[in-house]
């Protein structure tokens, strides 16, 4: 019993993610107007609008500090919604995972799978945000490609934290909570619009014990062409998140379909 | 022989509430094996505790020999499963479905292309291959559903309630494709609760109801054994029905609803009687499993 319990990486888990990635092939033509078309907006709107009344009162130019800010928040999103919306759809009204569990595969290869798949899915995302970024001027050099790992970390781990969310729901609408009271103020505090040093030192402590400014963090150097601090640090927070996150998720789904 | 599955005083509690009461069920190996039981029985429990899906509150559960929960991955790369309600993945096509549940079994879109063509054409799906699930009827799903458990060639397969909604061409059709699945060595063990369908398809049968195993044994016994060869239904005022019922001797009548059900060894002298009540309707027919599995889980309704 006991080996069966304990979650471990296996192989399995790539049936999964190949699954998903499936069901995404057929939806690539509607995906990339997403990927490419929100950013777009947000980066000519607010990097070029707002950028000009900010000006040079930082040490790189405003687009830049927004797209790499936008940049880590959209691998935290995509990330988020897919472990949301598009697991609770497979685990619940589809029962998909019913069927696979008929199989060798067991939940914690399922949700093993399903994160990897949500990384992905903020890798491509982040690809195409990285692209309009570059042509808009925003990106400094070839390292900014260094964000593209960066970005598959950042997936596992929100991925990982909003399974625990799905888990407990019984319906989409309680996606909304998490949604609102957590993702829109880490989202809106992390430094991915303005500096985080504009805030009260009380609240940059907490900021700093939370992953997404950790995330903003790695990417905003790689993008700027500055050198990069505290990886370890950065790295570790993302990390210890989305080890934790995925345990407790194994839990608690097993929990929820083992009945 | 060493048999398929081995359950040994298996008990499952949802809080205080005893779904499964020290169940004790061997399925020996080639047989097609039925779990026979109203609503609420135990049986749909029974199966996924031996697929070691949900943990037991007692007792022992060996498939292959093995142990369960703990051979769960080994256990389940041997067995087939159709499951009660379709789960079959409305992301993609029929032919898609097999292929990527194969890829759940660790077997490549390449290794099981001609194992995948084999199944359509088993499951007469070969023409519907590119369709798309949400166009299939209910009978080509149940058809696809069980074209996809025999994707890794599985020695035990595992149905629950294979047939039930399904129109009369559709289940024999499948009753048909599980004999013949019987017929290469493989282990079958069903749950139902249509009694033609255990009668033509299990060469033995348990009975459970309350988590417990009331009679087990092959149809044909279980009739012989519980039931009288013959069955008069008869139908009519259920007063004057019963007066003219009331003088039979060597008969068990039973009154459920507006028909009074009489079982017998031999039926002529009630047919005679019957003869002289022509404001009485009555259907004469051999007794069934039917018969056996009300006389002993009784009538009041479940749900």
């Amino acid at each position: 019993m006991q080996n069966t319990l304990r979650p471990r990486f296996r192989h399995a888990a790539f049936a999964i993610w190949a699954r998903n990635m499936l069901v995404l092939r057929k939806m690539m033509g509607p995906s990339i107007v997403i990927n490419l078309g929100e950013p777009l907006l947000y980066m000519v709107g607010l990097g070029f609008g707002l950028g000009l009344y900010i000006g040079g009162q930082m040490d790189m130019p405003y687009l830049t500090f927004l797209a790499s800010g936008f940049l880590a928040a959209s691998a935290m999103n995509t990330a988020t919604f897919e472990a949301l919306f598009g697991v609770f759809t497979r685990m619940v009204p589809q029962k998909s995972y019913d069927a696979m569990l008929a199989s060798p595969i067991e939940i914690a290869d399922i949700l093993a799978g399903e994160i990897l798949y949500c990384a992905t899915k903020s890798v491509i995302h982040g690809t195409g945000i990285l692209v309009v970024a570059t042509l808009l001027g925003a990106v400094s050099g070839w390292q900014a490609l260094w964000v593209l790992p960066i970005l598959f970390l950042v997936g596992l781990t929100f991925a990982s934290l909003a399974l625990i969310m799905t888990a407990f729901a019984s319906s989409y609408a309680y996606f909304s909570y998490y949604t609102t009271l957590v993702m829109m103020p880490l989202m809106m505090l992390s430094g991915v619009f303005f500096p985080v040093s504009v805030l009260p030192e009380v609240m940059q402590n907490i900021l700093y014990g939370l992953p997404l400014i950790h995330a903003v963090q790695l990417v905003r150097p790689l993008m700027a062409g500055l050198p990069v601090t505290d990886v370890a640090l950065h790295l570790s927070v993302l990390v210890a998140y989305g080890v934790v996150g995925y345990l407790i998720g194994v839990r608690l789904v097993r929990k929820r379909l083992s009945v | 022989m060493q048999p398929v599955v081995d359950i040994r005083g298996l008990t499952k509690r949802f809080g205080d509430r005893e779904v499964l009461r020290g169940l004790d069920l061997a399925v020996p190996a080639g047989v097609c094996f039925g779990v026979l039981g109203p609503n609420g029985a135990g049986k749909t429990t029974l199966l996924r505790a031996l697929l070691g899906l949900t943990p037991v509150s007692g007792g022992e559960i060996r498939v292959f020999g093995e142990s369960m929960p703990v051979a769960g991955r080994a256990v389940r790369a041997r067995c087939g499963v159709v499951p009660q309600a379709d789960n079959l993945d409305p992301d993609f096509t029929v032919i898609e479905n097999l292929r990527v549940y194969a890829g759940y079994f660790g077997l490549s879109a390449v290794a099981v292309a001609d194992r995948i063509r084999e199944l359509l054409a088993f499951v007469e799906l070969t023409d519907r291959a590119d369709a798309p699930i949400a166009t299939l009827s209910g009978g080509m799903k149940r058809r696809l559903t069980m074209a996809r458990a025999l994707i890794n060639r599985p020695e035990l397969i595992i149905l629950d309630e294979p047939t039930t909604g399904l129109d009369p061409q559709v289940r024999r059709m499948i009753w048909a494709r599980l004999r013949a699945l019987r017929e290469q060595g493989r282990t079958l063990l069903l749950t139902t609760h249509y009694m033609d369908e255990a009668e033509r398809l299990c060469d033995e049968l348990v009975i459970i109801d309350h988590g417990q195993i009331l009679e087990r044994g092959s149809p044909r016994d279980l009739i012989r054994k519980h039931v009288e060869p013959e069955v008069l239904e008869v139908r009519g005022k259920v007063e004057q029905a019963g007066s003219a019922l009331a003088n039979s001797a060597d008969t068990r009548i039973e009154l459920i609803g507006d028909i009074h059900y009489c079982y017998t060894r031999d039926a002529r002298s009630l047919l005679a009687t019957l003869e002289q009540h022509r404001e009485l309707t009555f259907l004469h027919r051999p007794s069934s499993l039917e018969d056996v599995f009300l006389k002993l889980t009784g009538h009041e309704l479940r749900d």
